[in-house]
C-alpha cells in the first residue's frame, strides 16, 4: 500500500444528517394546523435547525426536526402545536 | 430595500438540518440566517467553539461552505491570512470569522486586536452565548455578573468583558451587536457589514438552552427580552458613530429576563436591583454616546 492510500486527509463533505437522523431526539413534535397558517412563515425564518420546510404551505421535515419548539412559540396565530412522541 | 422573509427563502443557506447542535440552538439558528446574508462567496474560519461541535463528526460536515478549523487562538490571524492570498490572487471573497465567546474575549483576543488595528478587511462574527458551552458551562470573560456556570457555583462576580466597545476602540469601520430576537436587525447589520470595507466585528448574543437553563422553545424570546430589559442593548459603530438600532418603547424589568433562566435561580432582590443598576447606567451612556459625532 502506498503512502497516499494510507494518507486520511481531515476534510470533510456536506451533508444533511452529518450527525445522523436528529428527528430521534424528538420528544415533543411541532403539528401544524394549516386553517389557522397565514404563511407570514415566521417558524421558517426561525427554525433553528432548516427543518420548516418552504413548500406552498410550511411543512416540517420529520426526519431532522430536533422538536425545540420554537416555530410553536413564534407562530403569531398559534397554528403550531407540539404533540408529544409515542410509540 | 430591506430584505424581507420571501426574499431569504430564495437565498441559500450554508447549514444543512441534522447537525449535532443541541434543539434549540441560537448559535445554528444565527448562522442558519446569516450564511443566506453573506451568500456564496464566503468562506468560513472557526476556532475551537461550539460551532466545531456542530458541524458533526468527520466525515460529514452540516456546513455547506468552505470552512477551516483552527486552534483557539489563532481565527482572526487566520482568516487575515486567507483575506490577503486571496486579494494577492484578485479574488473578491468574504472571508468571515465564527468564534464563540471564549475564542473571541478570552483565547482569540490578541488576534482579534491584532487583526482589527491592522484593519485587516474580513468579518468577526462572534456568537455570544456567555461562557465555554460546549466543554461543560465553564465561565468565560464574557459571562455576565451573577450567571451561574460549572466553574461560578455561586454566580460569577465579575462583569462581562464588553468586548464590542473593545473593538470600536480600534476604530474598526464597523462594530454591531445583534441577536436572533430581532432578526431583521441582525440581517440588516450583516448586509451593511458586507457594504463595507475593513475590519467588521459582529457580536451575537446566542441564547443556549442547556447552558442557561432555559427551554429549547424559549431560544428566541429570550433573546428579545434581553435587549427589551436593556440587558443587551443593540447597537451599531460605523467609523465611529453610534447608533443604537433598537431602541423598545417600554423599558422591561430586568427580573423577567432572569427569572427565566436557570443560570440565575439564585439571584437576591438586591443582586438583581444591583445588576438592573447596571444594565440603565450602560443604556443611558449609549444614549450620550449616541448624542456625540463620534465616540473615539
Amino acid at each position: 500500500m502506498g503512502l497516499s492510500e494510507e494518507l486520511v486527509l481531515p476534510i470533510s463533505r456536506p451533508s444533511k444528517g452529518a450527525s445522523g437522523r436528529t428527528g430521534v431526539w424528538r420528544v415533543f413534535k411541532p403539528v401544524i394546523d394549516l386553517q389557522k397558517c397565514v404563511k407570514c412563515w415566521q417558524c421558517w425564518l426561525l427554525c433553528p435547525e432548516e427543518t420548516i420546510l418552504a413548500d406552498d404551505v410550511p411543512k416540517v421535515d420529520y426526519d431532522y426536526c430536533k422538536g425545540c419548539g420554537v416555530c410553536a412559540k413564534v407562530c403569531p396565530t398559534k397554528a403550531i402545536t407540539m404533540v408529544e412522541e409515542r410509540e | 430595500m430591506p430584505l424581507t422573509v420571501k426574499d431569504l427563502m430564495k437565498m441559500e443557506g450554508a447549514y444543512l438540518p441534522g447537525s449535532a447542535a443541541c434543539p434549540g440552538c441560537g448559535l445554528s439558528l444565527s448562522f442558519r440566517i446569516a450564511s443566506r446574508v453573506l451568500g456564496k462567496n464566503t468562506v468560513y474560519v472557526v476556532p475551537a467553539c461550539c460551532f466545531s461541535v456542530v458541524q458533526s463528526p468527520m466525515p460529514l460536515t452540516s456546513i455547506k461552505a468552505p470552512l477551516l478549523n483552527i486552534a483557539f487562538a489563532a481565527a482572526a490571524a487566520a482568516a487575515s491570512g486567507i483575506k490577503r492570498a486571496y486579494e494577492t490572487l484578485n479574488k473578491d471573497i468574504n472571508v468571515v470569522v465564527w468564534a464563540g465567546d471564549g475564542g473571541t474575549a478570552d483565547i482569540g483576543l490578541q488576534a482579534l486586536s491584532g487583526a482589527a488595528e491592522r484593519n485587516e478587511n474580513i468579518i468577526y462574527v462572534c456568537y455570544d452565548n456567555e461562557a465555554y458551552m460546549n466543554t461543560g458551562i465553564q465561565r468565560s470573560g464574557a459571562t455576565p455578573r451573577g450567571a451561574w456556570t460549572r466553574t461560578t457555583l455561586k454566580g460569577k462576580e465579575e462583569p462581562k468583558k464588553n468586548v464590542p466597545m473593545i473593538v470600536a476602540a480600534h476604530k474598526a469601520p464597523y462594530v454591531a451587536t445583534a441577536s436572533v430576537g430581532y432578526p431583521f436587525d441582525l440581517i440588516r447589520k450583516f448586509e451593511k457589514a458586507l457594504s463595507i470595507k475593513g475590519f467588521r466585528y459582529i457580536h451575537l448574543l446566542s441564547p443556549c438552552p442547556p447552558g442557561w437553563g432555559i427551554d429549547s422553545s424559549t431560544t428566541v424570546e429570550i433573546a428579545k427580552l434581553a435587549t427589551d430589559t436593556y440587558f443587551f442593548p443593540l447597537y451599531e459603530v460605523e467609523n465611529g458613530k453610534l447608533r443604537i438600532t433598537v431602541k423598545p418603547p417600554k423599558r422591561r424589568p430586568l427580573k423577567d429576563y432572569l427569572s427565566v433562566q436557570g443560570r440565575f435561580r439564585h439571584l437576591s432582590d438586591e443582586e438583581i436591583e444591583r445588576m438592573e443598576k447596571e444594565a440603565i447606567n450602560w443604556w443611558n451612556h449609549l444614549l450620550e454616546m449616541e448624542k456625540m459625532e463620534s465616540i473615539l
